[in-house]
């Protein structure tokens, strides 16, 4: 668990994080979003201490960062930063053992790392061990990036822009990595963005924040639902709200009882996915499935587009 | 249906089949055969003397041979031909240009004669030049890598070697020259280098360090830089001449100074001249190859808990190392040029028989400090240029 | 406060200058110190201004012819009807900037004898170097697609040679002009040990007399001559960057 304890951060004059407090679970997704200049980056790079903060002390696991070597405190946790900073000098393998190397790793726990690794993130290890980082695709090296970051088999991982420079379509597959690799591991996940988008699918909860303040810190579903009046309010605004929202429950959550005619849908696919086969089919209600095929109720049109909607 | 066999290709031009580059080469090995003095024969080492066409300095059948090759070198140069075999038509020639002087002296000056003197004239070099054109044209143009340069350079060091060797340019004027400086030519040959290389070596290790504190402090860099420009601006001659006086004073003042050879004059005010001159390209060079070195790339670094040193060693100066060494490749050849003129305050090095020549009007003299100067200076630039190409390749 | 530093110390160095050259005997009794055995203190052979006028002279003819043509091949090679020399001349000012100036200079002498013709030519061949090269750079770092704007607005190629190309790469060429000119002092400085007339003489005079007095004055004037020198040609380079929006780089 990682706690923030009334954070501040100065540059100069100027206040680049004010008295900010959140606490993260172990092994979920807190997503940092803001504009540039909102104290995002700052907060995130306080926690591995890259930024010391002025006041305010921040607990990991219950121990006081500062108590630790700035060095010994990064070498614990993965970082990835925007761009991905792969050493263009160093083979993919040596890339990724950096944290290992620092660390005293033998060498053949090193090379049975890496090649694990590799394999996590399906990059063939015979093929990209000796690859030098120039020669690999842009969604390569983002994914050597995040597997140089987890080498030392760190409890929580850093991410600072990871896709910024990712076109959308590898930008997607790089979620889709990210959040079934956060789950087979089970680490903690700090990830800064300047996309709601992103920051609704990926994270467990949410902080949002603005000219160094934190506004709101809550699970998507309560963002969108009731965000925080001004800033965050406005930026919700444009994403579909109620689209988004019903992409973040399961069927499973509305099913009522009874049965209904047309195609089944399973009680695991989204709410969204749900509003989509009904409005093609043109029905009122569909019959929920699970997974082995049989029927656990009906969902209606009518319930959904209740949880659809903001609050009144 | 067209039939292909009746419309007729249209004639090439004349000027589509000609190499440009090559008639410029042409143009001037043929001014070179025709029109200049091969070779010149001085009765003694300080008259001047009579120049000697190519035909009338070799016996007949030479002549003949040498003429035919360089003929026909000139018409593989003047048409567009594939850039392997204008290389070695240029090497062989240059080869055959290399012979055939050396044949010269046992032709035109007669048995028992030792104060004659046969020196290459203008008509050689003008075929020298354009045949070295044609051969670096080609390199060009072939994109050779570093290891193949490396190769030619060598190769290149071989056959000088051999021919000298053989002894086959003994009769030479600048090699009876050499005959009578030998034991002088390869002291002066080692205080050249010594003093060359050690003046860098000294700016290495104080340029390096200071590099990257002036990357990391932009107070001092706004300093130091500017005041190292200004070092650099100092003409070689007044910088040697200033020397001079703060180290007399200092070998006056303390006896001790002046027992270890610490002198106003000589090796000490060369050394601290070209010290000074080294620094700018060392320093400059390492503070911009550290300044590109991309910030995401320092930061990942940092990220990932090493320490200042770590990041400095392992990561930063090895990014930039391409351009830190591009600095000590001018440095290495612009102190060869620039300890000829220490020669003038009684440093040494080839510029002793440069000046001596120069004040003997003796021009054999000359070149025997001025070649080897200029072979050191190229050998240095190749040496280095391809080094510096090997550790830029795995490079972004 | 450290703004007015450099125009200050610039103001200082000229006026320095001025003063050893127009009237050397106000340093008499600074120099005297350095002579032995009663030896002049103040190089009289030649009038310093003479010989100052004759070292200027010298560089901005050599500077003068060695910027004219390498403008002039600096285009040609980079012209279409020129691309074929470009690699060649690439490859050969590279080799030519590793000779040593003294070389250049000490091979001339056998081709034209003592004086100025070979310093002028030494000075000529060594200073065309960097202006040839930071032309061809300057030229080829004008940004393409400026070049296509030019061609696409109706702009012949002689146009847009003179009108866009040029003018944008002019801070580079200048650049070059400015090293070049340096060089040409230094080389200038050393054309004296074969007759030129310059003020090497005086330095050269010093060190055949061990006479450390001549010694300082020659090398103090020509070092300020040449600093102020580079100086006023790095302040007009600069002013012609801000112009065009460029800002080449200062270096070396």
């Amino acid at each position: 668990m990682i706690e923030l304890d009334h954070v501040s951060r100065r540059f100069g004059e100027q206040l680049a994080v004010d008295d900010v407090s959140f606490s993260v679970e172990r092994g979920t997704i807190t997503v940092i979003v803001g504009t540039s200049g909102s104290g995002k980056s700052t907060t995130l790079r306080m926690i591995n201490r890259l930024i010391e903060p002025t006041s305010g002390t921040i607990l990991i696991d219950g121990k006081d960062t500062a108590s630790v070597s700035g060095e010994e405190l990064r070498r614990g946790i993965g970082y990835v930063i925007q761009g991905n900073g792969l050493f263009p000098h160093w083979t993919v393998a040596r890339n990724i053992a950096t944290v290992p190397t620092l660390l005293g790793w033998d060498s053949s726990r090193v090379a049975r790392r890496v090649d694990e690794l590799l394999s996590l993130f399906s990059m063939k290890p015979e093929d990209f061990r000796e690859k030098f980082p120039h020669q690999l695709s842009g969604g390569e090296q983002q994914r050597v990036g995040v597997a140089r970051a987890l080498a030392a088999e760190p409890g929580l991982l850093l991410m600072d822009e990871p896709f910024g420079a990712l076109d959308p379509i590898i930008r997607a597959k790089a979620q889709e990595d990210l959040l079934a690799v956060q789950q087979r591991l089970g680490i903690t996940v700090v990830l800064v963005t300047h996309d709601m988008e992103e920051a609704i699918h990926l994270g467990d909860k949410i902080a949002v924040m603005d000219g160094g303040k934190l506004l709101q810190y809550a699970p998507p579903a309560e963002i969108l639902a009731n965000p925080a009046p001004g800033f965050v309010e406005k930026l919700v605004d444009g994403v579909d709200r109620p689209f988004r929202l019903l992409s973040l429950s399961p069927v499973a959550s509305i099913v009522e009882p009874g049965t209904a005619e047309g195609p089944p849908i399973l009680e695991t696919a989204t709410l969204r996915d749900a509003l989509s086969e009904l409005l093609w089919h043109r029905r009122d209600a569909l019959p929920v499935t699970a997974g082995d095929g049989t029927v656990r109720g009906k969902i209606s049109l009518q319930s959904l587009l209740a949880h659809a909607s903001g609050p009144a | 249906m067209t039939d292909a066999s009746q419309t007729a290709a249209p004639p090439v031009p004349l000027t589509a089949r000609l190499d440009r580059v090559g008639v410029v080469v042409a143009l001037i090995a043929v001014a070179g055969m025709d029109w200049q003095p091969f070779a010149t024969l001085k009765p003694n080492r300080l008259i001047s003397g009579q120049g000697l066409s190519l035909a009338g300095s070799l016996p007949t059948l030479w002549a003949a041979i040498g003429i035919g090759i360089l003929s026909i070198a000139t018409i593989v140069a003047v048409l567009r031909t594939n850039a392997w075999l204008r290389l070695t038509t240029g090497i062989v020639s240059l080869l055959v240009l290399a012979l055939l002087i050396g044949l010269v002296p046992a032709t035109v000056v007669p048995p028992g004669n030792t104060f004659a003197r046969v020196s290459p004239a203008s008509g050689f070099w003008l075929m020298a030049f354009a045949f070295a054109v044609l051969t670096t044209d080609a390199i060009a143009k072939l994109r050779l890598g570093p290891l193949a340069r490396l190769g030619m350079l060598a190769g290149a060091a071989v056959a000088v070697a051999l021919i000298l060797g053989s002894g086959h340019w003994d009769g030479l004027s600048i090699l009876k020259e050499y005959a009578t400086n030998a034991d002088k030519f390869w002291r002066e040959g080692r205080q050249h280098i010594l003093l060359a290389v050690s003046s860098l070596a000294a700016a290495i290790v104080v340029g390096l360090p200071l590099g990257i504190a002036c990357h990391r402090n932009p107070t001092l860099r706004g300093i130091t830089l500017p005041v190292l420009n200004i070092i650099q601006t100092v003409p070689s001659m007044a910088m040697y001449g200033l020397m001079i006086v703060p180290l007399s004073l200092f070998a006056a003042s303390f006896p001790i100074a002046a027992q270890l050879g610490i002198r106003g004059i000589g090796t000490a005010p060369a050394l601290i001249a070209l010290f000074l001159y080294s620094l700018l390209p060392v320093v400059a060079n390492t503070v911009v190859g550290l300044g590109e070195v991309r910030r995401s790339v320092v930061e990942a670094a940092e990220g990932m808990g090493m320490t200042r040193f770590q990041r400095l060693f392992q990561v930063e100066l090895p990014l930039a190392l391409p351009v830190i060494l591009t600095g000590i490749r001018i440095v290495l050849v612009q102190n060869i040029g620039l300890v000829t003129i220490a020669a003038l305050i009684g440093g040494g090095g080839f510029g002793t028989f440069v000046f001596q020549g120069i004040g003997q009007a003796a021009t054999d003299l000359v070149l025997l400090g001025a070649v080897p100067t200029i072979a050191l200076a190229f050998t240095a630039a190749i040496l280095l240029d391809a080094v510096i190409e090997l550790t830029e390749r795995r490079r972004l | 406060m450290s703004r007015l530093v450099g125009p200050v110390a610039r103001l200082a160095a000229l006026a320095l200058l001025l003063a050893l050259v127009l009237r050397p005997e106000w340093f008499e009794p600074i120099l005297k110190p350095f002579t032995e055995n009663n030896a002049p203190a103040i190089y009289t052979q030649s009038s310093l201004l003479s010989l100052t006028l004759a070292h200027l002279g010298l560089v901005a003819v050599a500077s003068l012819i060695g910027a004219a043509l390498a403008l002039v091949m600096g285009v040609f090679v980079t012209r279409p009807m020129g691309a074929e020399f470009l690699p060649l001349s690439r490859s050969l000012v590279n080799i030519g900037q590793t000779f040593p100036p003294v070389a250049v200079l000490a091979l001339a002498v056998p081709v034209v004898g003592f004086g100025v013709k070979p310093t002028l030519i030494a000075l000529v061949l060594y200073g065309l170097l960097p202006i040839f090269e930071n032309t061809i750079t300057g030229l080829k770092e004008v940004p393409g697609n400026v070049v296509e704007a030019a061609r696409g607005m109706g702009l012949s190629p002689n146009q847009q040679l003179f009108r866009v190309e040029l003018p944008l790469a002019l801070p580079v060429i200048l650049a070059g002009i400015r090293l070049s000119v340096v060089i040409n002092m230094g080389t200038a400085t050393i054309g004296s040990t074969v007759a030129a007339k310059g003020l090497g003489e005086v330095i050269i005079a010093g060190l055949l007399t061990s006479n450390t007095a001549f010694i300082l004055q020659g090398g103090i004037i020509v070092a300020l001559l040449a600093v102020l020198l580079y100086d006023a040609l790095a302040i007009l380079e600069r002013r012609v960057a801000r112009r065009t929006g460029r800002l080449a780089e200062v270096t070396g």
